[in-house]
């Protein structure tokens, strides 16, 4: 796995760091969202973590960030707690929510600079060269004074992506990167998170629906269903999924006879 | 044991008590960022401009006709007894010592209370307070913080401005009523002659305090808002309604304590 990253423009990169989640339980009251979920994640890596909607992938990158406390195991950060405030000081992690999380009342110039800005990251000249970076390797620099409510939806993502790279993070957690966008611009986002695990080794969860992405860039694949992973592997294993459950999921048969909302509803 | 004290307690007081705690906690975690303060100038004096300077002209036009109306109320009911000369230290001292700093806190409450509540709600359920949290910028520091300072540095001047509106309110009314019909002089002189400036501060230290509590309660319930968009308006009205009463409670216990 690459070390230290002597080709980064970014200053200070520290080197990537790995991910362990260790039977990971979550209940909201009486409802449990996620019932004992493993796995870990290279330095450096791309894993892809898919499900159907409501299947807990939000919550389970938020207990990575420390957003959410696990009701039982736990979620290690280069070997620290994730539910500990203080790994934040320690590892440098950065979300791409799905909606983006945008400050609504500061422009895309002013969302990237507060980062830099608050942890006192150098003058404003230095801070101005690292925010013209991230926003030229996301090809922004024309959405500069915009607010975020001027933004297109694509756009939108891209300036979160940028806001999470100004932080020059050590984890990059991606929540539905591709949701809500064109094929083409799918397709644009899914090399952006590609070329930037390239070029600075980037650890990368990046949380999707999106089988093309999955097949196209994942180092490894998770499929969470139920509150579990019925699946862990190479991409290259999803081609044949053998589990029905998994087969159903990624190629879901539409069949006007007998349509899946009747069983449901049972 | 006091946990299954607390049990018993109803359920409304279990609130209340969880809630004044948990705003004195979001309290203690701000001022822990105190000396951040000084690099954040330029959030304290927009939070100025908002607290105190667009807040101004409402608590003008409210101290006028609120003065107006004690010179009216005050020169009617005395007009028989005899008091009517005392007019002058009547909305002197009711000016000085309860209604200025309560209406510039009420004001406060409405205007800056429910807009601070509507944005930090907002922040809350769009996510941007959790996407502060995961770049390590504490919310409190840079949300609630700059507010507290100036809504400290504003109070006064508002307080002021609502004492002097008012006592000129009171002046002009006093002169140009026909059954009251005293001269400004007069009003000015019997004003003076019954209020020191201890009166003043008296309102002051009421007003700082009523000020931060509105400040701090309605930072506390935006932050706190759980839920969808919709909850943004319920913040909005739990935060102006809490405030309103923790106003009217904190000033008889605040004037009771000062006297
Ligand atoms: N704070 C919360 N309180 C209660 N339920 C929650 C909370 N957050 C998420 N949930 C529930 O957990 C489930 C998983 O949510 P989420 O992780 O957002 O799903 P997804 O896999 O689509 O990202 C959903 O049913 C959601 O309603
Ligand atoms: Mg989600």
């Amino acid at each position: 796995m690459p070390a230290a990253n002597s080709n980064s423009p970014l200053p200070g990169a520290a080197p990537a760091v790995g991910v362990k989640v260790e039977g990971l339980a979550k209940r909201f009251g009486t409802f449990e969202v996620l019932r004992g979920v493993s796995f870990t994640v290279q330095p450096g890596e791309i894993f892809v973590l898919m499900g159907p909607s409501g299947s807990g992938k939000s919550v389970l990158l938020k207990h990575l960030v420390g957003l959410e406390r696990p009701s039982a195991g736990r979620t290690l950060v280069a070997s620290h707690d994730g539910a500990d405030p203080a790994t934040r000081e320690r590892v440098r992690m950065a979300l791409v929510f799905q909606a983006g999380a945008l400050f609504n009342s500061l422009s895309v110039y002013d969302n990237l600079a507060l980062y830099p800005r608050e942890h006192r990251l150098g003058d404003e000249a230095a801070i101005r060269d690292r925010v013209m970076r991230a926003l030229q390797i996301l090809s922004l620099e024309n959405a500069v004074h915009k607010l975020p409510a001027e933004l297109s939806g694509g756009m939108r993502k891209r300036v979160a992506i940028a806001r999470a790279l100004v932080m020059e993070p050590q984890l990059l957690l991606y929540d539905e990167p591709t949701s809500e966008l064109d094929p083409v611009m799918s397709a644009t986002i899914t090399e952006i998170i590609a070329t930037l695990r390239q070029r600075y080794q980037v650890t990368s969860i990046v949380v999707s629906h999106d089988r093309d992405l999955a097949l196209s860039i994942a180092d490894r694949v998770g499929i969470l269903m139920g509150g579990q992973l019925v699946f862990l592997g190479p991409p290259a294993d999803l081609r044949q999924p053998t589990d029905p459950r998994v087969a159903d999921f990624l190629n879901p048969r539409i069949d006007l006879e007998h349509p899946r909302f009747k069983h449901l509803e049972t | 044991m006091t946990a299954r004290l607390l049990a018993w307690l109803p359920n409304p007081i279990l609130q209340v008590l969880h809630g004044t705690g948990s705003a004195l906690f979001l309290l203690v975690r701000s001022l822990r960022h105190l000396p951040s303060l000084p690099r954040q100038f330029g959030r304290f004096i927009e939070q100025c401009h908002l607290i105190g300077y667009t807040t101004m002209p409402i608590v003008g036009i409210l101290s006028f006709f609120i003065g107006s109306v004690l010179a009216l109320q005050s020169g009617h009911a005395g007009e028989n007894v005899g008091y009517k000369q005392f007019i002058g230290a009547l909305v002197g001292l009711t000016m000085a010592r309860e209604l200025g700093p309560v209406m510039a806190a009420v004001l406060l409450a409405g205007r800056v209370g429910s807009a601070i509540a509507a944005e930090l709600a907002s922040m809350k359920v769009y996510q941007e307070v959790d996407a502060l949290e995961t770049m390590n910028i504490p919310p409190e520091r840079m949300l609630v913080l700059p507010r507290l300072a100036a809504v400290l540095t504003m109070m006064p001047v508002l307080t002021i401005m609502a004492d002097l509106v008012g006592w000129f309110g009171g002046a002009i009314v006093a002169q140009y009523t026909h059954f009251i019909s005293i001269e400004p002089a007069s009003y000015f002189a019997n004003l003076r002659q019954y209020m020191d400036f201890s009166d003043v501060l008296n309102g002051l230290i009421k007003a700082e305090i009523f000020g931060f509590t509105v400040v701090l309660v309605c930072c506390h319930i935006g932050l706190n808002t759980r839920g969808g968009p919709r909850e943004i308006g319920a913040s909005v009205t739990r935060a102006v309604v809490t405030s309103l009463i923790l106003i009217l409670v904190l000033d008889f216990f605040v004037t009771k304590a000062l006297m």
